[in-house]
């Protein structure tokens, strides 16, 4: 029997792809060195080594002050868009929804359209209700628009385990509340986690939405970053995209232990479910 | 046994009032952050300051406002094909491999799709900017006298835009080329068929609908595309959603800017329903 025929047109294809592999992470990757060149003028390679431009960043109240403007904006609307989220997910999994269709697609609405269209609208309501600038104005945002992943990632934590084990303490007497609680909950737990995480990932690092409702004194981080590429490219925005980098390596980390326990969770579940039954 | 109905509960599920609670907070938020501020932009876009079409017939007869429509059009399907191009060979090989190979694979197409796009776009003005990376190395090895302008063109924003936009088209690839059994072509190369044919008759059809999806998701994210474009594009190089913010910001003209928001949801909304079935936004979750 003749193998997969034609090496050199496998060699080249794995040579492709690994090239578009470095072409997908150099960028980023390549500001990582540069961050720690003592000049004001970014070079690569680097002549020298120095922390000069973290420094910058940590003595710059202005960048402080959006970087915790920032993380604040991101836990409330992690938090917000999580419990909307699962109690929406919950709804169409487990639910009779009236309406269900229409509400599938409001889902996918913040998705579908631009963020720029959704930005300038934003823009010109919270002009009116005074909520540009404001922490409540980028929560509600922020929350609107992290929800669809909120929900399509509690969605499949739901489907992903057996819902007779919900059946099974709804029948052994535990009300639909205290059945959520004790047996759901437990299960999806790490999904939720995860789509906590979405969430706040997708605040923090937000831009189009806050480009238009930031206030003067009161910006997301990724807004005073456009405002530095956009006047100055100063090395220490490299510092700062070098930061934000290892921060999303983190968060992708975490997310793929998250997504073990999830799997092994429901492995374990359904070997439990299987005894009794 | 049978479990009693109550207002929580419908027989085996929550009962249509307990759901329309759980689905409660989310309607709040949709309606008021997301539809209300949609409406309220459109609405000024044909009633204000007189009702009518001007506004969008002003967008689609001036020149200069065309030109802008028709860049972004060009640049959005230039993208899609730079992207498509650059995701098959990865989407391919990912999907044959296994274990280390696949995770290293994984994490590169993840990464950059969680990593900030101010990020990714500032490393390529850091690349392409005059006195850039790229300016620096052309001179270097002599392949240039003076720097060339790199940033502000359109082949800057497209390849720009294929790169942040990447992901979004190796995943759904990726997803139907992997359900795809190696035991396939190997059979179909059983019984004579060429590389190409095989390819052809057996890979590509059944690829198409991750095709379909990961262009469409590309397509669409272009048309919209704001930080990247503003950026690396410059006013020379405005698109739609430069437009935009500039009709908003430096205008003020907010009837035009909602025409221009109500050009290009009618566009992005026809082929989503066009191809209502390759919106598969779930491919884009729980995967990291």
């Amino acid at each position: 029997m003749r193998a997969a025929p034609n090496p050199a047109g496998r060699m080249a294809l794995n040579a492709a792809a690994y090239a578009v592999t470095v072409f997908l992470l150099l960028p980023t990757l390549i500001i990582i060195p540069m961050s720690f060149g003592p000049e004001r003028f970014l070079q690569f390679p680097p002549n020298g080594f120095s922390m000069r431009w973290y420094l910058e960043y940590f003595r710059d109240e202005e960048w402080l002050r959006a970087t915790f403007f920032s993380l604040e904006a991101g836990l409330i609307s992690a938090v917000g868009a999580t419990l909307v989220g699962t109690l929406l997910a919950l709804a169409l999994v487990r639910g009779r929804l009236p309406g269900r269709g229409l509400i599938e697609l409001l889902v996918v609405g913040p998705v579908i359209v631009p963020h720029v269209a959704l930005a300038v609208a934003m823009f010109l309501v919270f002009e009116q209700l005074r909520l540009t600038g404001t922490l409540l104005g980028f929560a509600m945002a922020h929350t609107v628009l992290a929800l669809p992943f909120v929900v399509f990632t509690v969605l499949a934590a739901l489907y992903r385990f057996d819902a007779e084990l919900e059946r099974a303490a709804l029948s052994c007497g535990a009300g639909p509340v205290r059945g959520f609680f004790h047996v759901t909950l437990p299960l999806i737990a790490p999904g939720v986690v995860s789509a906590a995480l979405f969430a706040f990932v997708i605040s923090f690092d937000e831009a189009v939405v806050s480009f238009f409702i930031s206030g003067l004194d009161r910006k997301t981080l990724p807004r005073k970053m456009f405002e530095d590429i956009d006047y100055n490219i100063s090395p220490t925005l490299a510092a700062v995209a070098t930061m934000l980098t290892l921060l999303t390596i983190g968060a992708l980390l975490l997310g793929y232990a998250l997504k073990r326990a999830m799997e092994r969770r429901a492995a374990a579940a359904a070997g439990e479910g299987g005894d009794h039954g | 046994m049978r479990r009693p109905s109550s207002f929580l509960l419908a027989g085996r599920r929550y009962s249509p009032a307990a759901s329309l609670l759980l689905a409660a907070p989310f309607l709040l938020l949709i309606v008021v952050v997301f539809l209300l501020p949609l409406a309220t932009l459109l609405h000024e876009s044909l009633f204000l300051p007189s009702p009518g079409l001007q506004h969008y017939e002003r967008a689609l007869a001036e020149p200069v406002y065309l030109r802008v429509m028709l860049r972004t059009l060009r640049i959005a399907a230039q993208v899609t094909a730079l992207a498509l191009v650059l995701a098959w060979p990865l989407a391919w090989v990912m999907s044959r491999s296994k274990g280390l190979g696949l995770a290293l694979l994984a994490a590169a197409v993840l990464l950059p799709l969680w990593t900030s796009v101010l990020v990714r776009t500032y490393a390529w003005m850091v690349l392409l900017q005059r006195n850039g990376v790229v300016n620096q190395w052309l001179q270097k090895l002599g392949l240039t006298d003076e720097p060339l302008k790199l940033l502000y063109t359109e082949p800057a924003v497209v390849l720009a835009m294929a790169h942040v936009l990447l992901p979004f088209m190796v995943l759904p690839i990726y997803s139907a080329l992997k359900g795809i059994p190696e035991d396939y072509t190997r059979a179909a190369q059983m019984l004579g068929a060429s590389a190409w044919a095989s390819f052809r008759e057996v890979i590509w059809p059944l690829a198409l609908p991750g095709v379909t999806s990961g262009c469409l998701m590309v397509f669409l994210l272009a048309l919209g595309f704001f930080v990247t474009p503003a950026l690396i594009g410059g006013p020379q190089q405005m698109m739609i959603a430069t437009l935009v913010s500039q009709q908003v910001r430096e205008m003020l003209d907010w009837s035009f800017a909602g025409a221009l928001v109500g050009i290009l949801l009618a566009f992005v909304l026809l082929l989503t329903v066009i191809f209502r079935r390759a919106v598969r936004l779930d491919r884009f979750v729980g995967q990291g």
